[in-house]
């Protein structure tokens, strides 16, 4: 748990492995470990626009998820995302969502 | 002596009832391959009797009575566990290297596996081993149609055993194959007593263990694309999809038909082939929302992933919410370097879980490069 902040520490979890080595979490790049941060956030996020929601990431150890109107909630890895997200909005995020589909395929197209 | 485990396995026995699920484990326990192994029985009903049909009765034997364990005592198999680990630690009772669960044959075995793999505790102690599902020769066929407990513990094994060929006619057990491979395509299979049990390669020999390996992995993929299924390439909007899918959808017109399907069209398998290397980011992101939506229904999603700039695959294995950690195999098993992921689903369209994943992968907000 952070002394200062009161938050506990979460388990690793299965997203977080080494995808490309030397890149995501155990290692000692704080850079490339940053980096990676960023691009999980910025992939997040063109999902969450969906939901009028937005991640940004807090002190390189968990998210902040917000709805417009500034509703914040932490969350600590992938798996918790969607449960926060469907408890910010009260609405299921659900990628087979054939509108959330189309969405995405329209802005690949 | 044989060095001591830092994570003990833990293997679970499924099965409905009646498909020789401790006939098997008495046999199992004859072996001396397993002389130190934990045996912990659940029963359903007011008198416990499957650990007296196991003729070995001591202090590494545990009964959890009256409950099923992925219902109503699912604490109390955390607990008994725990119990079972101290007094092991404490030297109360003889050391033992692998803890094989008998469950009742109504339990949906994926509670069982999520206690062991998510409790805070155990998961420091414990690791998860194969799962084994018995399916009775004479009455499987009826079951596996019948009852949703069955088709499930059918589909969510790593070992299937056929029990009692010696009672049903030859004929039985092969239309009775046909229907259980439907479910799990993947699984080895062994008939009893016709073939000899090999408790080792039933109970060790992880199947997630030795995802890392490449002879493993092509032994999943050879199964599930070359055995009675059928490769069938169509042109996808991207041109690098390629869908795997039974003779039996092609009869049914256009480009996305019904999957393998056996139990009343609900549980079926497919896998899905991508050309062009995954990008492992979006994909768990991908995975994470569809299991939290969707997960009791996703019964099994195994893959082995060509990951951007990564030069070896990374094989992934999930059984419904619980994802294991991901494994980077040390090479690649065959020539093909396409990424291939198998999923047995329980009442999900295949169509709409291609072209999710299809519309999350080919995403042009995360143009991340390779460094």
């Amino acid at each position: 748990m952070c002394a200062l902040c009161g938050v506990l520490g979460s388990a690793d979890h299965w997203t977080d492995a080494i995808a490309r080595p030397g890149v995501f979490s155990r290692n000692s790049d704080t850079a490339e470990r940053r980096r990676e941060r960023m691009r999980r956030v910025q992939c997040a996020n063109r999902v969450l626009k969906s939901y009028g929601l937005k991640l940004r990431d807090w002190q390189g150890s968990a998210f902040l998820l917000a709805t417009a109107t500034g509703k914040t909630e932490i969350v600590d890895h992938l798996a918790h995302l969607w449960i926060k997200a469907e408890k910010l909005t009260g609405r299921l995020c659900d990628p087979l969502d054939p509108a959330l589909i189309a969405r995405l395929e329209a802005e690949y197209d | 002596m044989t060095e001591r485990p830092a994570l003990t396995p833990v293997n679970l026995i499924t099965g409905f009832l009646g498909s020789g699920k401790t006939t098997l484990l008495q046999r199992l326990l004859r072996d001396p391959a397993l002389a130190d192994t934990a045996v912990l029985i659940n029963e359903f009903g007011e008198v416990g009797l499957d650990h007296h049909l196991l003729e070995r009765v001591d202090e590494t034997m545990v009964l959890l009575q009256s409950g099923c364990l992925c219902c109503t005592i699912r604490g109390e198999l955390s607990s008994a566990i725990k119990d079972l680990h101290s007094r092991r630690e404490v030297g109360r009772i003889p050391f033992f290297r692998r803890l094989v669960i008998e469950s009742t044959g109504l339990a949906d075995p994926f509670p069982i596996l999520s206690t062991v793999h998510a409790d805070p505790v155990l998961k420091h102690h414990f690791r998860l081993g194969n799962v084994i599902a018995t399916v009775d020769a004479v009455n499987g066929g009826v079951q596996l149609a019948r009852q949703q407990e069955n088709a499930k513990q059918v589909a969510v094994a790593d070992r299937l055993v056929i029990t009692k060929t010696d009672l049903a006619d030859e004929a039985a057990v092969e239309m009775l194959i046909p229907r259980i491979r439907q479910l799990n395509p993947l699984a080895p299979l062994w008939r009893v007593p016709h073939d000899p049990l090999d408790a080792e390669g039933l109970l060790s020999h992880e199947e997630f263990e030795l995802a890392g390996r490449s002879e493993r992995a092509q032994h999943w993929f050879a199964t599930a694309l070359m055995g009675q299924w059928r490769l069938n390439r169509y042109s996808h909007a991207s041109g690098d999809v390629e869908q795997v899918r039974s003779p039996r959808a092609s009869g049914k017109g256009g480009a996305y038909g019904p999957e393998i399907n056996c139990h009343a069209d609900s549980i079926h398998a497919f896998a899905l082939v991508f050309e062009k290397p995954l990008d492992w980011t979006v994909f768990g992101i991908w995975l994470t929302m569809l299991l939290n939506r969707h997960g009791p229904r996703i019964l099994r999603v195994k893959g082995i992933l060509n990951v951007t700039g990564s030069p070896a695959p990374v094989a992934v294995h999930g059984v419904q919410h619980l994802v294991h950690p991901p494994v980077h195999m040390a090479s690649w098993p065959d020539e093909d370097r396409r990424s291939r992921i198998v999923f047995i689903v329980d009442g999900l369209d295949r169509a709409i879980i291609e072209r999710s994943l299809s519309a999350f992968l080919h995403t042009n907000g995360c143009d991340w490069k390779q460094p």
